[in-house]
């Protein structure tokens, strides 16, 4: 290999150890930091002692943040809000924009348009309004007809199923997809949900994956705000609204950090399991790359 | 079985005009060839027939059923792309029962009709696998397969040939004509390839921007060409058009020679020049010569020919096989 390769290569994997770091250290830190008691905690963090596991180590702080919070509880209740959101979201996102590539009708372009616009809105500004909306809307569930949806899992889950970033990434992948395959399939007999459910999602598990881990991210981490909102029975609370109990009476650093640590995990679960399918399917289709 | 027949059809895409006024009769098994130059309408004909394009006028019938406003999927046709479309997803037994199974049909019966399929194609041992396991030539067959489990009344073929090397192309012909003789359905085919059209063809249909130029047998199209179009596009290598004095001596505007009724003569005549090119093909020579007055004029000859580049030649030609043409049209009158 002559020199200004080897050169531009090295340089390239600094540059990607230096982003590997800057995403690895905070992470380091947290794990480090919830095997330590508060006050060796607090002290270290001024030196490079903060990601090394030196000192006093112990699960002290795991035990301790079992007894604080129903963590098994939040977890449990964020992973079923977060799973069933994906998975309609998928399916009614992905619906919407086979509809937007492969269907016309009228008023297509407006209403997709209205959709990207939503883009810019940000959660915040339609908070109020959509708390003052689930408020009075009735639900029957298993326990008989209820005339609100506060407190409840599905106040968690339907306002977050059709988000304008999902739909746009499937139309941008269906866009890419062969239009001879979609007309095959019209000509072999198929309905036009056949066509989707047949042969557009058998080929779309690249962007299925992609799309989910976005979801996930997207709901795993902001239930906080909406949360506070609509929900105040314990038994429904989701993780991001379990850190507050740590927060209370005396703050323990290092209670928090094993909290968080325990909340990662599903995360991690979610991510690993998903890119090994999203690597399937890219290799398994071969219809990019 | 399979007779299409269009009647007044037309087609726009918006402002843009693509078949003005299309009216044409596909006989009942026949192997109707589309030709043009690029961009002239033949793949918007065969959509039009498959259902895939709505026509903006007109009717289109097949087998005395107006399709103009069915699916796809109800007009007993099946379409074999250029780009085989098949679905990467499935094997090539899914891919050739898709039709079937959609249809509801029963699994053993799928399993049959598909081993039938695979047999005419010679596909038995390939069933299992993966359309991008296959070699080009493999998938064509398959996307024919597909197109044959269902026993359309006509196959439409955009091209089908075009993503093949050329022996490859040549095994193909032969293996669709073969088809054609066996299963007696209707077949239209969109093609550039001159060959393929003179050699499959019953019926040519030459386009020339969305209107039809001339139907009729290969031979036909290639000794009675009705317009200049035609007999430019119908032949290869192409007939040589003469104006000028030439053309004057014999009542028209252009007169047409096809190259292989070009002779070499040793005596100077009426076309005198010299070599510029030569192209030995084996069997024929191509020799392309610099005619005084006139532009190249391209002349086939049997064998192999002991001239080089740069020598006289005197052309010469014999008047009955001459196509005289004014106005773009044939004249068919006495001279
Ligand atoms: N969906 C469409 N929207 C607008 N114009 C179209 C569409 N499909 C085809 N056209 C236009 O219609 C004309 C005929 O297209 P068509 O594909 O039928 O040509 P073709 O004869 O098959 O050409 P080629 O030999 O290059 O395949 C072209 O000018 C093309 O640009
Ligand atoms: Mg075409």
């Amino acid at each position: 290999m002559p020199a200004h390769k080897l050169l531009g290569m090295a340089l390239r994997y600094l540059l990607l150890i230096w982003i590997a770091m800057i995403f690895i250290f905070p992470i380091v830190f947290m794990v480090i930091s919830s095997l330590k008691p508060d006050l060796q905690l607090l002290s270290d963090s001024s030196s490079l002692r903060a990601f090394l596991p030196v000192g006093d180590i112990s699960p002290t702080n795991y035990l301790s943040a079992f007894d604080r919070a129903p963590i098994l509880l939040f977890i449990f209740n964020s992973v079923l809000i977060t799973g069933i959101t994906i998975v309609f979201s998928l399916f009614l996102c992905s619906l919407a924009a086979f509809s937007f590539v492969f269907l016309s009708w009228r008023g297509q372009g407006v209403i997709f348009a209205i959709i990207l616009a939503t883009f810019i809105v940000p959660f915040e500004t339609i908070a109020v309004p959509l708390l003052l909306i689930v408020n009075n809307l009735p639900w029957i569930g298993l326990e008989g007809i209820k005339n609100s949806w506060i407190n409840s899992y599905h106040v968690q889950i339907i306002p977050f199923i059709a988000d304008a970033l999902t739909i746009f990434l499937f139309v941008q992948y269906f866009r890419d997809l062969p239009k001879d395959l979609i007309e095959a399939s019209r000509i072999d007999g198929a309905t036009w949900f056949q066509v989707y459910r047949r042969v557009i999602m058998p080929l779309s598990g690249p962007i299925i994956a992609t799309a989910a881990i976005l979801k996930f991210l997207m709901m795993y981490n902001n239930q906080l705000l909406w949360p506070i909102m609509v929900v105040q029975e314990e038994s429904y609370r989701p993780v991001m609204l379990g850190l507050q109990y740590f927060f209370q009476l005396n703050t323990q650093w290092g209670e928090i950090m094993a909290y968080l640590t325990i909340i990662t995990i599903p995360v991690l679960i979610f991510y690993l399991l998903l890119q090994k399918a999203f690597i399937a399917s890219i290799a398994s289709t071969g219809i990019k790359g | 079985m399979g007779q299409v027949i269009l009647k007044s059809v037309q087609k726009k895409f918006g402002d843009l005009e693509v078949i003005p006024n299309l009216s044409l009769i596909i006989p009942k098994g026949s192997f109707t060839v589309l030709v043009g130059p690029s961009g002239c309408g033949k793949s918007t004909i065969l959509r039009l027939i498959a259902g895939l394009e709505d026509a903006t006028g007109g009717e289109i019938i097949i087998d005395d059923i107006d399709v103009t406003h069915l699916e796809p999927s109800k007009r007993k046709i099946a379409m074999v792309f250029q780009s085989y479309a098949l679905y990467p997803h499935m094997t090539v037994a899914e891919n050739i029962g898709f039709g079937l199974t959609l249809a509801k049909v029963s699994k053993k019966d799928i399993q049959k009709r598909v081993s039938e399929v695979a047999k005419i194609l010679q596909l038995e041992k390939l069933l299992q696998r993966k359309p991008k396991q296959l070699s080009g030539g493999q998938r064509q067959r398959v996307a024919i397969g597909r197109a044959i489990t269902r026993n359309p009344k006509v196959f439409l073929f955009d091209e089908p040939l075009s993503n093949l090397d050329a022996s490859l192309r040549g095994q193909m012909r032969v293996e669709l004509t073969e088809l054609h003789a066996q299963i007696k359905a209707t077949m239209v085919y969109v093609t550039h390839d001159q060959v393929e059209a003179m050699t499959m063809a019953d019926q040519i249909v030459v386009l020339n921007q969305g209107v039809i130029e001339q139907v009729g047998t290969p031979m036909d199209l290639y000794d009675f060409p009705d317009s200049l179009f035609v007999a430019r596009f119908i032949g290869s290598p192409k007939m040589n058009i003469m104006e000028g004095e030439i053309a004057e001596k014999y009542f028209c505007q252009k007169l047409g020679v096809r190259p292989e009724h070009m002779e070499i003569s040793k005596e100077e005549g009426l076309l005198n020049g010299s070599i510029r090119h030569i192209e030995k093909l084996g069997a024929d020579t191509l020799v392309y010569s610099e005619i005084k007055g006139y532009d190249t004029i391209t002349a086939r000859v049997v064998g192999n020919l002991e001239m080089k580049i740069g020598d006289t030649i005197h052309l010469r030609f014999d008047k009955k096989h001459v196509h005289r043409f004014s106005n773009g049209n044939r004249l068919n009158t006495q001279f």
